[in-house]
């Protein structure tokens, strides 16, 4: 397990580099920082004063290794926009959005999983076929048109919910359908294929020549194989989750890192910009290693052991 | 009846298919004494695993089978319930496979792939388990069982991961143990260990062992009796020395033309290819499935039924022309 945790972390801290020095790069996309700050219509002499506050007339590697160096310690700089630290303005923000990714994504696998299992257990039966039509109306509905749909149906019509807002944990019930239902459909196919392909092998017959009742032979053989691909995608899924929601912050006037993100591009705030991606890039990194480490625990041949 | 390990009569296994209902196992009887060794003979689908399979009650759903007489290590299973024979698999009758590399689970230990069973079926204790493992895993050759309890099965050999198979099949102590041409993906000098193997596993604890296997050189050194199959029936079913020596079904006939005595058949030898094709067994089939490729055949060969004779105490042959044949 060893060997394979340091190459495995070794890899991850390389994308990290990587991932950071592109999201700092970013920050030079829209041409010169200085010249966007001070705005088109602003004097040359304004935006050279700016070059030199913000640092912008030194070399590139010096700019970004002071810029990790103090992301390291926890500075992601200055808000243009509303002059108070990054770290604060993303701090008020990231409980929202974590809060609604999570939930999302636990409720998505514990529909989607069972789900699955029972669809493979007898494919084109009854729930295979309901499972099939959530799978497909998921993939095809708009997110924001069913998220519109919820808030007319059961916080206009019925009352049932607030419609917007995350005052209290009920404002969160129509985001975490609607997202949910929207990680659903991936997660339910790949649990349903693996579990057809690995009902179908050897080891899972001879498990049921030794006498093992059905719902062990599940358990035990089935599903910890059949998983596999599926951590990894959860992985994915997760990560988008938490950083994809953009549209749903919006259409239910959710205070998270996704409008957040949308807001700072429309007001130039570029290093809110650059931190968010440098946040849910790195959560991405964290995700995918996690998964793969979860994997190495649940399959020996890929932590080499013997 | 008492002695007999399995009494099987009129076995038909029908699975729907695209092309309409494949009757594959067209009414089969088998019946094996108690510590006796009965070789499955016969050509690349003509039914051997399916028959295999459907003893262990471990076919898929949508096959449809059916019996006129079940009976297993003392149990009349006629009414055969999935129940009741998930509580036979593995105590009393236990089976293994054809590829050793797929049938144990990769992400287990072997400790637990071969006591999970029987923890569960008589509640022993995991030391206890163990203990019967490191037992049986010894009895099949692998050298340093203790250790080998918390390896994976990635680790060992086509050969090793054979025994192991057996080893876990033994577990619960079968009385009956179905082998499903269990050296057929080893390579050939292994081959003959595992049947060496298996054939002292038979005669030291007095199993019952149903053998599928291609090779009639294995045949000859190990079976007690043998069953040819043809195209979802049982042709000929003879002691095995009488088979050799006289065979009856020109079917049979045919298999052996190249080949002698027991003893003197060299493992290794594959089924010779018989000229002519398996009719196909989608819907009925009328007279003699063997009748296009048999040299014997004549206008009465098309009839139903094909008449089953006993020439001998103990021998069983089909076919419309025995007497023609045996003469
Ligand atoms: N699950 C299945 N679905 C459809 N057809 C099947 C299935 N299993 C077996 N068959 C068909 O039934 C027939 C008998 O198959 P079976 O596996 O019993 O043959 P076999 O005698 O064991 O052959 P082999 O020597 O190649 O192992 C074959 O024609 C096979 O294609
Ligand atoms: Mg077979």
């Amino acid at each position: 397990m060893l060997p394979f945790l340091s190459k495995r972390l070794l890899v991850a801290l390389l994308v990290c580099v990587t991932v950071s020095a592109l999201s700092f790069g970013l920050m030079f996309l829209s041409g010169d920082p200085a010249i966007a700050i001070a705005g088109s219509g602003g004097r040359a002499e304004d935006a050279e004063a700016i070059r030199v506050a913000y640092g912008f007339d030194r070399p590139l590697i010096v700019q970004y290794l002071d810029w990790i160096g103090s992301a390291l310690t926890g500075d992601l700089g200055q808000s243009i926009y509303f002059n108070v630290p990054v770290t604060e303005i993303i701090g008020n923000r990231v409980g929202v959005t974590l809060t609604l990714g999570f939930v999302s994504f636990i409720v998505a696998l514990a529909i989607a999983v069972p789900l699955g299992v029972a669809a493979a257990l007898r494919p084109n039966g009854w729930i295979d076929r309901i499972a099939l039509v959530i799978a497909v109306s998921g993939q095809a509905i708009p997110s924001f048109w069913l998220g519109l749909m919820t808030i007319v149906v059961f916080g206009v019509w019925y009352g049932m919910v607030p419609i917007s807002g995350a005052e209290s944990w009920q404002g969160y019930i129509l985001p975490v359908i609607v997202l949910s239902y929207y990680a659903i459909p991936e997660l339910m196919r790949i649990t349903r294929s693996g579990m057809i392909d690995v009902l179908a092998t050897d080891y899972v017959r001879a498990a049921r020549a030794k006498g093992l009742p059905m719902h062990l032979v599940i358990t035990r053989h089935a599903l910890r194989n059949a998983i596999l691909p599926l951590v990894s995608l959860a992985a994915v899924q997760l990560g988008q989750l938490l950083s994809g929601s953009i549209v749903i912050e919006s259409v239910f006037a959710l205070n998270g890192l996704g409008r957040l993100a949308w807001e700072s591009l429309l007001r130039s705030d570029l290093p809110v910009v650059q931190a968010i991606i440098l946040i849910l890039s790195l959560l991405y990194v964290v995700l995918t290693t996690l998964a793969d480490v979860l994997n190495a625990t649940l399959d020996p041949r890929l932590r080499g052991a013997s | 009846m008492t002695d007999m390990m399995l009494d099987i009569k009129n076995l038909q296994v029908s699975i729907p298919t695209d092309r309409g209902t494949l009757n594959a196992v067209r009414g089969v009887d088998l019946s094996i004494s108690a510590g006796k060794t009965l070789c499955l003979v016969g050509e690349s689908g003509c039914g051997k695993s399916l028959t295999a399979t459907a003893i262990i009650g471990l076919l898929p759903r949508y096959a449809k089978v059916t019996t006129e007489r079940f009976a297993m290590a003392g149990q009349d299973l006629t009414a055969r319930t999935e129940a009741r024979l998930a509580k036979m698999r593995g105590r009393d009758v236990a089976m293994i496979f054809q590829d050793p590399t797929s049938t144990l689970n990769p992400t287990l230990t072997i400790g637990r792939q071969l006591t999970e069973g029987v923890m569960r079926a008589e509640r022993l204790s995991r030391k206890e388990a163990d203990a019967r493992a490191i037992e049986m895993l010894d009895r099949v050759g692998i050298a340093n069982p203790a250790a080998r309890l918390v390896q994976y099965p990635h680790g060992f050999s086509g050969g090793q991961r054979q025994r192991i198979m057996i080893a876990s099949a033994l577990m619960g102590r079968p009385k009956l143990l179905i082998a499903d041409e269990p050296t057929t993906a080893l390579d050939v000098t292994i081959q003959a260990q595992i049947l060496a193997l298996l054939d002292e596993l038979q005669s030291d604890l007095g199993l019952s062992l149903l053998l599928i296997t291609h090779d009639l050189g294995v045949v000859a050194s190990i079976a007690d009796e043998v069953a040819v199959m043809y195209a979802g029936r049982i042709a000929e079913r003879a002691p095995v020395k009488d088979l050799f020596r006289a065979p009856q079904h020109p079917y049979t006939r045919g298999l052996l033309a190249a080949i002698p005595v027991p003893g003197q058949t060299p493992r290794g030898s594959e089924l010779p290819a018989i000229p002519g094709r398996v009719p196909g067994l989608v819907g009925p089939l009328k007279g003699c499935a063997f009748r296009d490729r048999c040299s014997f055949a004549g206008e009465i060969c098309g009839q139903d039924p094909v008449p089953g004779h006993a020439p001998a105490p103990g021998r069983f042959v089909e076919c419309h022309k025995a007497a023609e044949v045996a003469a």
